[in-house]
């Protein structure tokens, strides 16, 4: 393969490709007595790659099932490059979804498959079947074009379901956690090889998951919820670096709950004054807890220390410490080649490296351990 | 890991990925043995009870009056006064109940799984009610409620087959249906533009054929096997007939018309089942879009 093929065939899907914008506007879509989606709002620009991430039951499939036209808003609308597609049929909004279960159609073979959504379109057989070499080509699955779906790979079947769902030309790319039912090494190729598509075909994208590794890796922008609505949008950096809530804290990345006082936007947190974040929380007063990112704690070996090593764990580049600190349980990530320093039950000092930290109410389970992963 | 390198591929994949799925056995090779061995048992035992009455059957039909063997009651058949008409009302019942079965049933459970599955254990009650309710319940209610012409057509009959066929032709359709992600699949055809109607034909027929297939043949031996109801209705079908004829004539040839039936309904079956492969044979042979 030469970089020249690649490029032309890449160029020539992308060509009839443009990102749209999308709109979400103050989504209402109820189950009985439960909100999925509780006035959600959101704005995705073209050609972004926007994740939606939370944990199960808190409206991303549902938010994404809405934009696809699988469910009907009790409120709100769908705009799409300024138009309102609340009550147009999914078959009409010309949107590319990969599912999470295999959706290729058993009775058809791979390229019949990719083929399918231009038959629709009444494209003529030979179209069809060029366009359908050509994406199955872009997915490196030419030579799979006569297989059937039971004769194929789950990692093989999810790409031969990228080619299909780009074969319309979508204006929105929708993945449904595409990835989780494949193993880790697939899922991780995978991951890549489906960022780079949508960077080069520039389409907006819609990514739906739980799985924090895939959205930090993968999207421009993440969209956190729960309960319905939305918690943060930002980038992943953002996102790690600064959350917004204490539930964004919590839900990604890995944070220890310690319990403070707050006075004065400052907090003394293992005797420590440190300055108090801005944003949710920080006009909080008396008793709080501060969220401490594993990185955010520095630890010393010292015989006269409160906290002691009480686990430890490899993880490569980094060895992750659990330290108890009186009633506080914190975690505590240092470079491998300083892990033998810190053996268990090892007397260490724990200090705050962190410019300013995060404060959220009082959680009464604080004191016991309080991370989230 | 290896580049799979299609013209334009930016994916790669690893080698793994496209190893053959190994094969999985299960517990010690005596244990398998064993089982092996109480199915063979169970299997002879089966076929015993099916195929000892049919053999005798079979041999009493090509029997003459000096007990030797003879094609003699097969030969009298298609002569025998009535048949021919018995056998034609038969199948004309039979593709009736088979088209107004499949265009009643097959929308249903596909409406019931993909927007009412709450509803498929009501239906599974209500599907079965055929069973508990006698044919010649069924019967003698709608003899008594149905107006005159409607009683002078014969495919009054077709009606009251599709309510007692729809026990079979209802749960055929229900295990094809739950045996596929029929709510992925009509999504996946609805996202990529297509309608009801082609997602219906080219997406979940294909997709439930052996289901459809099945209840298919169940309903043909059905319709080929119902007595009661023709019987009191006063239409002479094959069953009708064979009793009948057993009445005014000899007993080979009842029992030849029998077998005839039963083998003709074998013999539909098998060119169904067949059908059904060579077409799925076609169709994995069959390239491009």
């Amino acid at each position: 393969m030469t970089q020249m093929q690649e490029t032309s065939t890449t160029s020539a899907v992308s060509s009839a490709i443009t990102g749209a914008a999308v709109s979400l506007e103050n989504l209402v879509r109820t189950y009985g007595k439960v909100r999925a989606l509780d006035g959600l709002s959101l704005k995705i620009q073209p050609g972004e790659f926007m994740a939606l991430l939370g944990p199960s039951g808190c409206g991303k499939t549902t938010a994404l099932r809405v934009l696809a036209g699988f469910e009907v808003l009790d409120s709100g609308r769908v705009v799409v490059d300024g138009v309102d597609l609340s009550n147009v049929t999914a078959r009409k909004r010309d949107m590319g979804m990969v599912f999470q279960s295999y959706s290729l159609f058993p009775n058809m073979n791979a390229l019949n498959n990719v083929a399918f959504g231009l038959r629709m379109r009444r494209q003529s057989s030979t179209v069809r079947r060029k366009k359908a070499g050509e994406l199955l080509e872009m997915v490196g699955l030419s030579d799979q074009a006569n297989k059937f779906p039971h004769q194929m790979s789950g990692g093989q079947q999810q790409r031969i379901a990228l080619a299909r769902a780009l074969a319309i030309e979508p204006r929105v790319l929708l993945l449904d956690e595409p990835l989780s039912a494949l193993d880790a090494i697939v899922r991780a190729e995978l991951r890549d090889q489906i960022r780079a598509l949508q960077q080069r075909l520039a389409i907006t994208t819609v990514f739906v998951t739980h799985d924090q590794e895939e959205v930090l890796s993968m999207a421009d922008r993440v969209c956190v919820m729960s309960r319905g609505h939305i918690e943060q949008v930002a980038t992943p950096n953002e996102l790690y670096a600064r959350p917004a809530t204490a539930f964004v804290a919590q839900f990604v990345g890995i944070s220890s709950r310690v319990p403070v006082d707050a006075a004065g936007h400052e907090i003394i947190v293992f005797g420590q004054r440190c300055p108090v974040r801005t944003g949710e929380g920080s006009e909080l007063t008396g008793s709080v807890d501060a969220l401490l990112r594993p990185e955010d704690i520095a630890i010393d070996v010292d015989p006269d220390g409160k906290g002691f090593v009480t686990r430890k764990s490899f993880l490569g580049a980094m060895t992750r410490l659990v330290v108890q600190v009186g009633d506080i349980t914190v975690r505590v990530d240092v470079r491998s080649d300083r892990a033998p320093e810190f053996e268990l039950g090892t007397h260490v000092r724990p200090s705050i490296v962190a410019r300013d930290v995060l404060i959220a109410p009082r959680q009464e389970t604080a004191a016991a351990d309080s991370t989230s992963a | 890991m290896a580049t799979l390198s299609g013209a334009g591929s930016i994916f790669e994949v690893a080698e793994a990925e496209n190893e053959a799925v190994p094969s999985y056995s299960t517990g010690s090779p005596r244990r398998r043995r064993r089982i092996r061995w109480w199915r063979l048992v169970v299997l002879l035992l089966a076929g015993a009870y099916f195929l000892i009455p049919i053999y005798a059957g079979i041999k009493f039909s090509l029997q003459n009056v000096e007990g030797h063997f003879s094609f003699q009651a097969y030969r009298a058949l298609p002569s025998a006064p009535g048949f021919t008409g018995a056998l034609t009302l038969s199948l004309e019942l039979a593709v009736a109940t088979m088209v107004v079965s499949t265009l009643l049933m097959v929308p249903t459970a596909i409406y019931v799984h993909i927007r009412l599955p709450q509803l498929r254990r009501v239906l599974d009650v209500v599907t079965v009610m055929p069973i508990v309710i006698p044919p010649i319940v069924l019967i003698v209610g709608v003899l008594g409620a149905f107006p005159e012409w409607a009683r002078a057509s014969p495919y009054l009959l077709s009606f009251m087959y599709v309510i007692l066929a729809m026990p079979f032709v209802y749960r055929s359709l229900d295990a094809g249906l739950g045996a596929i992600d029929l709510k992925t699949l009509t999504e996946a055809s609805r996202s990529l533009g297509g309608n009801w109607i082609k997602t219906l034909w080219r997406v979940i027929l294909p997709n439930i054929r052996p289901a459809l297939l099945s209840a298919t043949v169940l309903t043909l031996a059905l319709v080929f096997g119902e007595y009661t109801m023709a019987s009191l209705d006063l239409w002479t079908t094959i069953p009708v007939w064979i009793v009948q004829f057993s009445i005014s004539s000899d007993g080979p040839v009842q029992v030849a018309a029998s077998m005839l039936g039963l083998v003709g309904t074998w013999i539909l079956l098998i060119a169904v089942v067949s059908l059904d492969r060579s077409q799925s044979r076609r169709s994995h042979r069959k390239l491009g879009a």
